[in-house]
């Protein structure tokens, strides 16, 4: 017993324990403060939380299982990517080769059903923020944030949407996509983008419009695999990352989680 | 004025106390333009910069099938025919009746699927949520909100049709009058 603790005093006594933990047991607010505040993924989170505002029947915890399902995402989409070529020769063949060839072919169907999860729990998320009020000020900053986070979330869905690359997926594209052909001056039939000429020419055509640039073809192919693919696997995650450490940072900084009226 | 004028000049005897602090800190003339000059250099090679990337979203060589191109003589074409044999490279129906010949886009005006000629049934039918067109193209069943729509057909050179699918013509916005939009068959 004696060895025990004072191997246990070496270690937390040595420099590298030190360097780690600067801050002894949590057993003082202060303490607990400094915990938080010196830990970068610690200081996103708010040091203290209301006791009613942390109960269940309050925040069903949405914001929580989608964060959750996030870090799901990201890990079963890692492991997805060992195997899956976003091209227009393997992208079906793959799929069906990580259902039937690959050891845990389940993986694949986490990421899809945690998919499909995550995007019902953003809304839910919305939904208890909404009916409990907490968008008002100071919170409304927060609120923006979370609206570009549920595009960001649809996004993630839309364009994982083309990877499995069979008839539902590129249809579904094509007809998704046929909205950017809207979009006002960046799309073919948007708003002003008519109006856009040279001499007889318009600018904005087929070639050059939002869609184009969506699909890097004028029709779903190769290109836009591999565009969906980046955008799926790097661009957005990246993005959503980031603007998820903002938020939960401005939950903190707004004052924790709102309490129950 | 005075004061601007005296600002580079050496400062004079008679003024030995330390200038104010609003007088240090006033933005001199030489320092707003090399100020500005930084700002308008920064926000010129922000936007270079931006455009060029954006720019490079757009590839220069697509590996998409040219957009004019021949399909053969009209005597190839029988009357009353919906031909379909270039609907899976070019996505274009060729139509020929008594009067003219004409060339359909085989993409649905509902949003934007490939219908299918229906021989049997003498329509197109589009599999994704059943809009129904006649052989001339007109709309008559489903979402589908209007004709599908014509491409340029003229005859080349060579006495072959020629189609250009870079240019159409809708029905609904009186374009099939346009002689660019069919081939009179006598
Ligand atoms: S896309 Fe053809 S009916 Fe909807």
């Amino acid at each position: 017993m004696n060895a025990f603790s004072s191997a246990w005093n070496a270690l937390t006594e040595s420099q590298v324990w030190k360097s780690i933990f600067r801050h002894g047991a949590v057993n003082s607010n202060r303490n607990r403060v400094l915990v938080m505040m010196s830990n970068v993924f610690l200081h996103l989170h708010p040091v203290k939380s209301r006791k009613a505002g942390i109960k269940l029947r309050y925040t069903w915890c949405m914001g929580g299982i989608t964060f959750f399902l996030f870090l799901v995402l990201t890990f079963t989409g890692l492991l997805l990517m060992f195997y899956y070529r976003p091209t227009v020769e393997y992208a079906y063949a793959d799929i069906i080769d990580l259902g039937e060839h690959v050891p845990l072919g389940v993986m694949r169907e986490l990421h899809r059903w945690g998919a499909h999860a995550m995007v019902i729990t953003v809304w839910l998320h919305m939904f208890r923020v909404f009916m409990t009020g907490s968008y008002k000020p100071p919170r409304e900053f927060n609120w923006g944030v979370g609206v570009i986070l549920l595009v960001l979330t649809l996004l993630l869905s839309f364009t994982g949407y083309l990877l499995p690359w069979d008839q539902l997926a590129i249809w579904a594209i094509t007809v998704g996509s046929n909205m950017a052909r809207a979009t006002p001056l960046a799309g073919t039939e948007g708003p002003l983008s008519a109006a856009l000429k040279i001499g007889d020419i318009n600018i904005i055509n087929s070639g050059s419009d939002a869609r184009f640039v969506l699909l890097g073809a004028r029709s779903v192919g190769e290109n836009t695999l591999l565009r969906f693919y980046v955008l799926h696997c790097v661009g957005l995650p990246l993005a959503a990352a980031f603007l998820m450490a903002v938020h939960f940072w401005r939950v903190r900084k707004d004052g924790g989680i709102s309490g129950p009226m | 004025m005075a004061k601007d004028e005296q600002e580079q000049a050496e400062p004079v005897e008679e003024k030995p106390a330390k200038p104010s602090r609003k007088e240090t800190k006033e933005v001199t003339r030489r320092q707003f333009n090399w100020l500005a000059l930084a700002w308008t250099f920064f926000a010129a090679s922000t936007a270079a910069g931006l455009t060029a990337m954006g720019r490079f979203m757009f590839p220069n060589v697509l590996t998409e099938p040219p957009s004019t191109f021949k399909v053969g003589f009209p005597s190839d074409f029988a009357v009353g025919v919906v031909d379909t044999r270039f609907k899976e490279k070019f996505r274009v129906w060729v139509v020929r009746n008594e009067t003219e010949m004409y060339s359909l886009l085989a993409i649905c005006t509902h949003l934007g699927c490939t219908p299918n000629w229906l021989e049997a049934e003498n329509k197109f039918k589009c599999p994704c949520h059943g809009s129904g067109f006649y052989m001339s193209g007109i709309n008559f069943e489903g979402p589908a909100p209007r004709p599908l729509e014509r491409v340029a057909i003229s005859l080349a050179e060579d006495g072959q049709v020629l189609i250009d699918i870079g240019r159409t013509f809708k029905q609904e916005a009186g374009q099939w009058s346009d002689p660019a939009s069919f081939l009179p068959m006598a």
